[in-house]
């Protein structure tokens, strides 16, 4: 904790910081491994328990997962990819979408209270599993010329624009793509918890202050900043799916 | 809260929030491995297959449900023509049942007819024949009656000769004609 003259421990890029809690041959095994882990863990064995003995007529459990599975493969995959196209991307979307949403909820899990995806490996391991899937289903699909004219949006009527569009095109396709999409989610976690962070910390400190009621104002804000959290977690897992999935589509389009 | 947030980096030079650290990439890639082999290899197939199970079963119910209206439907109309053609059928049974009702009245009107014809024809016969029979008995009677009244007052019997010459008969008849021409 830093002190800045008036004694108030504000957050900062230490609380991204973990002690490793264990060390195995120079590995350092730290809390935010051990969440993503457990992530791992937890989508495999809910999913197992509803779908593992699926039945015609569904449980309760199994009722769940299929609405969020139904959500994903309806809601995202066949929304954008269309229902023939999109049923092979299905797994991956649905397996991309489960794990960064459990990863994003972390942070407001007792205990836990640690966004994974707020630590950018994670969103960045994500955006280059989508980023090669990508790059290589364009060249499957266009073919070597192909693959250039369709990151750069090759289009003859452009004219005499056609260059830069296409240094553009190309520069934003290929480049800022993959970092955009793993920063975004990262990005949004990582400023919500600060923002979670920051509130609690100062309801804590004005609390052993003399200004008491803006301790009860920052708790509010804390409950607040918690339900808005939530709902900012969810999008933020929507958001890279959708992108995942229109990523994809722009690979599956024909040529103009 | 961003000069703070300088100043710590500044203090923290060693940590930038950009840069992944080797060890959380490769955790990142196994833990997303896991899960998404588990969805593709094995969890997915599995739900699918009953969510392909669940819709076939819909839709063998549906086209069952369609099956049996169309057969309810041609049922009815069966049953619909069946009615009518009772209907039909029952009009026409009363209608012969009029006729025929109608020819046997008529036929037995017509025999009454007949047969009250005949009972006053014969009546009238009977009553002609008894007519002549009573008008000849009486005849007798009283030509007896005159002969003998006459006999009596002449004091001799007239018998024989009035029976030969016929002078009561003929007496009568011209009583008879009188009457007759006075009627």
């Amino acid at each position: 904790m830093s002190d800045n003259g008036c004694g108030f421990p504000a957050p900062g890029l230490n609380s991204f910081l973990f002690k490793p809690l264990f060390t195995v041959g120079g590995f350092e095994f730290n809390k935010v491994m051990l969440l993503a882990l457990v992530t791992t863990l937890l989508i495999v064995v809910f999913f197992s328990a509803a779908f593992g003995k699926a039945k015609v007529v569904p449980g309760k459990l199994q009722m769940v997962g299929e609405a969020g599975y139904d959500f994903v493969r309806r809601g995202i995959v066949y929304e954008t990819l269309g229902k023939r196209e999109g049923e092979k991307w299905v797994p991956l979307m649905v397996s991309l979408f489960f794990f960064v949403w459990l990863m994003n909820v972390w942070s407001v899990i007792p205990l836990a209270q640690f966004p994974v995806s707020s630590v950018i490996a994670f969103p960045m391991v994500l955006a280059a599993i989508v980023y090669i899937t990508w790059v290589a289903l364009t060249f499957k699909k266009h073919g070597f010329v192909g693959f250039f004219k369709n990151v750069t949006g090759y289009d003859k009527s452009l004219g005499a624009v056609l260059p830069l569009v296409m240094v553009i095109e190309f520069f934003s396709n290929l480049l800022v793509r993959p970092f955009t999409h793993a920063v975004r989610l990262f990005a949004n976690m990582f400023a919500g918890h600060l923002m979670l962070v920051m509130f609690t910390v100062a309801s804590w400190y004005l609390l052993n202050s003399w200004l008491v009621v803006g301790a009860g104002v920052s708790f509010v804000m804390t409950i607040a900043m918690i339900l808005f959290e939530l709902f900012v977690q969810a999008v933020q897992a929507y958001v890279f799916v959708l992108l995942a999935c229109s990523y994809i589509q722009g690979a599956l389009a024909e040529h103009h | 809260m961003i000069a703070n947030l300088a100043q710590l980096a500044a203090e923290e030079t060693k940590q930038n929030p950009l840069v992944p650290a080797g060890p959380e990439l490769l955790i990142g890639t196994i833990a997303f491995a896991i899960v998404f082999f588990f969805f593709w290899k094995k969890l997915l197939p599995n739900i699918n297959k009953v969510l392909e199970e669940r819709r076939a079963a819909i839709e063998g119910g549906i086209e069952e449900a369609d099956a049996m209206k169309v057969e309810a439907q041609s049922v009815l109309e069966q049953y619909k023509a069946q009615l009518a053609e009772a209907r039909h059928e029952a009009a026409r049974l009363r209608q012969e049942a009029q006729e025929q009702g109608a020819a046997l009245i008529a036929e037995m009107r017509a025999e009454g007819q007949r047969q009250r014809e005949e009972i006053v024809t014969a009546g009238h016969s009977q009553i002609e024949a008894d007519r002549k029979a009573a008008a000849s008995a009486l005849r007798q009677d009283v030509g007896k009656l005159a002969t003998d009244l006459a006999g009596k007052l002449v004091g001799e019997s007239l018998e024989d000769h009035a029976r030969q010459s016929r002078v009561i008969d003929r007496f009568l008849d011209e009583l008879e004609e009188k009457a007759e021409a006075t009627r």
